[in-house]
């Protein structure tokens, strides 16, 4: 089985890399990139731990086949922060107690700030719409829609 | 297992390889094929793409709305001469799920999925599907019939007759989970009225059968008559003729049996 070359931007830096046939995004970043803040956690795209941002929009990096993202942009939660300094929405979720166990974080913050690029005043129900695709085992929900309102509110007294 | 992944500029040459390979599956989305693939499905050993933009086309020009196979469920959203269809759209996954699930898959999406389905069924589109042997449009109906047979067919689109009014097409997912979840009922139902008549009413249904289907035993009992208590009544107490609904996690064939006439009431009452 041969085995197929991809190039994509991962966090603002090229990467080059040689896929199996239908290995998906997920793997080719934990396994082949070393990049783990995507998590796995059903592969059936019921639980959104994988939520990643390609060219802007939040995608499921278990069901996106590796090669599709070939050419295009691809954030994870480990470009979110810039050098030492926490992203607003990590922050937030720190004041605000928003991660219990963890898992779960890292695709809502990538859901979260794919909602708050392009809503940076959301209502609570946006949120709520937003990481409905997201689900928090602990359910910490409450304070993770609080913890999202509270990076939109910061954001906006910085602007 | 690895699978040979075999990406096509045209839809014509995708098409091809879909219909010589019994092994192949069309990757649209990826919500369907990936997650079988992620499950380990040996029955897929080749996965057909193309990037043909004419799978991706919107036009919303006429009074018939054509949706390319390839149009996410967020792109409907995002088109204000959709709205009747933004119920659907929108009753679908979460954010992600709909920025990457396209119409074409939904059509293939087994039970208790396959919401987006049930709109068209009760819109009576029609679906182009290219086989081995050409083109063709088949009505939606006899594609749901003959779905297991559609696979080594490439959809390229659906199409369907803007509803005459916003009050004539309405649509309703009763699910566990809100905003987000997989459907016990998914009801739709296209009201055409002529002098105050319902004349030509389709009513589909989700998660009561093997596939969608139409309640025609309810479509009938409105047929002719203005849509005020008493048809509502009639259509309500038809509505579990010919279904045969499955038991799930989400619900059991029983509950759904109950409970489908309830919805159909609240649904053709225009309640929330």
């Amino acid at each position: 089985m041969t085995k197929t070359p991809l190039q994509f931007r991962h966090n603002g830096r090229d990467v080059a890399l040689f896929v199996d046939g239908g290995v998906n995004l997920l793997v080719a970043l934990r396994e082949l990139i070393g990049d783990m803040t995507p998590k796995f956690g059903c592969g059936q795209g019921g639980c959104g731990a994988c939520s990643v941002l390609i060219d802007g929009e939040l995608h499921l990096s278990c069901l996106t086949l590796a090669e599709t993202v070939n050419g295009r942009a691809v954030e994870t939660l480990d470009g979110l922060k810039d050098g030492p300094n926490l992203h607003p929405l990590q922050r937030a979720f720190m004041e605000q107690f928003a991660a219990q166990c963890g898992y779960c974080t890292p695709g809502m913050l990538m859901a979260a700030k794919a909602l708050l690029d392009r809503n940076p005043s959301p209502t609570r129900a946006e949120v709520v719409e937003a990481i409905s695709g997201n689900i928090c085992r602990c359910t910490g929900y409450e304070p993770i829609i609080n913890a999202v309102l509270a990076a939109a509110t910061s954001g906006r007294a910085r602007a | 297992m690895p699978v040979t992944v075999k990406t096509f500029a045209s839809f014509g040459e995708a098409a091809s390889a879909l219909s010589s390979d019994r092994s192949a599956r069309y990757l649209g989305g990826g919500t369907l094929v990936m997650r079988a693939l992620n499950e380990g499905d040996v029955s897929i050993s080749t996965v057909v793409r193309a990037t043909d933009q004419a799978l991706s086309r919107i036009d919303v020009a006429s009074s018939r709305i054509t949706l390319g196979a390839s149009v996410t469920f967020a792109r409907i959203l995002a088109e204000r001469d959709l709205a009747f269809l933004h119920a659907p759209a929108r009753s679908i996954g979460g954010p992600a799920v709909r920025n990457m699930g396209t119409v074409g898959g939904n059509l293939f999406a087994p039970s208790p999925y396959g919401d987006f389905t049930v709109a068209l069924l009760a819109l009576d589109a029609t679906v182009s599907v290219q086989g081995g042997l050409g083109a063709r449009d088949m009505g939606i109906e006899e594609f749901l019939q003959s779905r297991e047979r559609q696979s080594g067919a490439l959809v390229l689109a659906v199409s369907c007759q803007r509803p005459a009014s916003a009050d004539a097409f309405r649509y309703r997912k009763i699910a566990r989970i809100k905003p987000k979840g997989g459907s016990v009922i998914t009801l739709a139902a296209h009201l055409p009225a002529s002098g105050g008549r319902i004349s030509g009413a389709r009513i589909a249904l989700g998660s009561m059968a093997a596939t969608q289907i139409r309640a025609r035993a309810a479509e009938r009992a409105l047929e002719g008559r203005s849509l005020d208590d008493a048809a509502i009544s009639a259509a309500a107490a038809a509505a579990t003729e010919g279904v045969s609904p499955a038991d799930n996690a989400l619900g059991s064939a029983w509950y759904r049996r109950e409970i489908v006439g309830v919805h159909l009431r609240r649904l053709l009452s225009g309640l929330e």
